[in-house]
């Protein structure tokens, strides 16, 4: 790889170095991050009207933070966030430990259905979940905090434990089964085995399952549009019912906040994963828009 | 080498037992409602009856809601054709830089993993009435109104801003804008996968740059391909947020329809045939995605 960089003129698969391309680069660069970038400086900008450079302000964080129903709605998105990662990534290693270790008739059948949560579109999930929770498990109105939030967590689950699984049971692939066998000729029980065996290995693979499940879930807007009610709306729910009457810096200011909490979650994923390739790579299956 | 289920039944069932509980339960069971209710009738204020009738289906095939669907498909495809021709260079690039900068390039997808909800406004502020670009456009066209007398033109009259939200065009470009990542992605890790050996005997042997990725790099890379072109059509097709915020009243899709059949006009059959329709549409997506890269594993030795 070294040797490609020289400073002869680009040579034949040095796509890169073309000028075409590094066009194209930037203007896609401005294309994603313009936007957003904008929506960042200007929750700085002293001015209600929020398109002109007023002067620097920090007034709509301040009033972002003191936004009761705001600052409700962030606290149960993180709250639904923190207890379905912990159940999915629980939920799908279980799964991908089962589809690794056995065989078992009906194994084709399973993969498909625990592909189906990530390839249907969300609004039909949407709507499967509103029905069953109006006409199968009512869930009962008036709950104290935070057992209210218990549908949206239920269906939050049902959509990102199959990633899990995915993430799990691609990095199971790589384990040498040897070791399960060594473990048990040398005396460890199933459970030893698979706790401290087996579970070390999963390890990375539930670390970024858990970091997946989580953005997965503080991201859904659709799915917990149609479980909410008045009384359990998510950051994403408040936002959208802010944002269809007006831009204002508030917005700004609490999306800053949300875009930074994603940023910081994003770095420590690459950290952990080592390999940013491979952690956008993992990604990349259908994620839910 | 897997075991049998049999020769260890608890771990077996402890293991499986609880995910494949969940999946019934709480994913299957409320779709498989959802298909029954498309079979159904509004009977009474909260009742739905069960009557096996295909009116649903009838109704969901008359031409406004047959229109919705053509549309939907015809705003999805051109948004993963659009993805397609923007993001297909970038792969490139991205693929043949140094692994140093390959790492930093990738980064270009990092919007992706904000929330979608944010994206969206972010783009509603660059695009409204009082947007940036219209504030950009109204401040070049007052400059140009200060030069226009001076070489000797009429003055120019005042500035109308552009409509640039709240129509079609809007939605597409929010579309491509959501899910350019969603091609991007499975593109490059594609493209990455190519032996790079064929491509400079391509080059050597007198083929130029178009022809070398016409006739080697697309048939070579042509699943990564249809994989990122099936990402990007299927939540492109169900989207439900883009045309709401940014698009106007005749840019509705399927996810809109359902939408308003659920939580206002409250046709709960109809929504859930039209809903199990966009299914079988996603599904039949898929099921064109697998043949044709299984037709084109079949080309290649």
């Amino acid at each position: 790889m070294s040797e490609r960089i020289r400073k002869a003129p680009p040579g034949p698969l040095e796509y890169l170095r073309r000028w075409q391309l590094q066009v194209w680069l930037a203007l896609v660069a401005i294309f994603l991050y313009g936007p957003l970038l904008s929506l960042m400086v200007f929750s700085f900008n002293d001015s209600r009207r929020n398109i002109v450079w007023k002067g620097f302000t920090l007034d709509y964080y301040k009033m972002a933070l003191t936004d009761e129903s705001l600052m409700t709605a962030f606290g149960n998105s993180l709250t639904i966030a923190a207890v379905s990662t912990v159940i999915s990534v629980t939920l799908g290693a279980m799964a991908a430990l089962a589809l690794w270790r056995f065989r078992f008739p009906g194994k084709v059948v399973l993969d498909g259905a625990l592909a189906l949560p990530i390839v249907v579109p969300e609004i039909c999930m949407g709507v499967a979940m509103l029905v069953f929770f109006a006409k199968v498990l009512p869930w009962p109105q008036g709950l104290p905090w935070p057992l209210n939030l218990g549908a949206i967590i239920i269906s939050h689950i049902s959509f990102s434990f199959p990633f899990v699984a995915i993430v799990v049971r691609a990095r199971m692939a790589s384990f040498n089964r040897e070791l399960e066998e060594a473990a048990k000729d040398l005396g460890a029980t199933e459970w030893m085995t698979i706790r401290d065996v087996i579970v070390p290995h999963m390890t990375p693979a539930l670390v970024a399952g858990a970091l997946l499940a989580f953005t997965l879930s503080l991201d859904d807007f659709v799915i917990t549009f149609f479980t909410s009610g008045p009384d359990t709306v998510t950051f994403p729910v408040k936002v959208y019912s802010m944002v269809r009457f007006s831009v204002t810096p508030e917005v700004n200011a609490a999306s800053t906040l949300l875009i930074l909490l994603t940023v910081i979650l994003t770095a420590v994923a690459l950290r952990l994963q080592g390999d940013p390739a491979e952690t956008a790579g993992h990604t990349a299956a259908p994620t839910k828009p | 080498m897997e075991q049998s289920w049999k020769q260890a039944k608890a771990v077996f069932a402890g293991a499986l037992g609880p995910p494949l509980f969940w999946l019934i339960f709480f994913f299957l069971v409320p779709l498989a409602i959802v298909w029954a209710y498309s079979f159904g009738q509004n009977a009474g204020l909260t009742d739905i009856s069960f009557t096996g009738t295909f009116s649903n289906y009838a109704k969901a095939i008359e031409p406004l809601y047959l229109k919705i669907f053509f549309k939907s498909a015809w705003v999805a495809a051109l948004t993963t054709f659009l993805c397609l021709v923007v993001g297909f260079p970038v792969a490139l690039a991205i693929t043949f830089a140094p692994d140093k900068l390959k790492a930093w390039l990738l980064l270009i997808m990092l919007p992706f993993w904000t929330n979608l909800l944010v994206r969206t406004y972010a783009l509603m502020a660059v695009l409204r009435t009082e947007g940036y670009i219209n504030i950009s456009l109204g401040w070049l066209w007052k400059g140009m109104g200060g030069i226009a007398p001076l070489i000797g033109l009429q003055p120019l009259g005042d500035f109308t801003p552009l409509e640039l939200l709240h129509n079609n065009f809007a939605v597409i470009l929010g579309l491509v804008y959501v899910h350019l990542p969603f091609m991007v992605l499975p593109l490059y890790s594609a493209l990455d996968r190519l032996d790079r050996s064929l491509l400079e005997a391509s080059l050597d042997l007198g083929a130029g740059h178009l022809r070398t990725l016409t006739q080697v790099v697309l048939p070579l890379a042509f699943a990564g391909i249809m994989s990122g072109v099936l990402i990007t059509f299927i939540p492109a097709l169900g989207a439900y947020l883009t045309p709401d915020l940014l698009g106007g009243p005749d840019s509705q899709m399927i996810a809109n329809v359902i939408e308003r059949q659920f939580k206002r006009a409250n046709n709960w059959p109809f929504g859930a045939a039209m809903s199990f329709l966009l299914m079988y549409l996603t599904f039949i997506a898929i099921a064109l995605q697998a043949l044709a890269s299984r037709r084109n594993q079949k080309l290649q030795p």
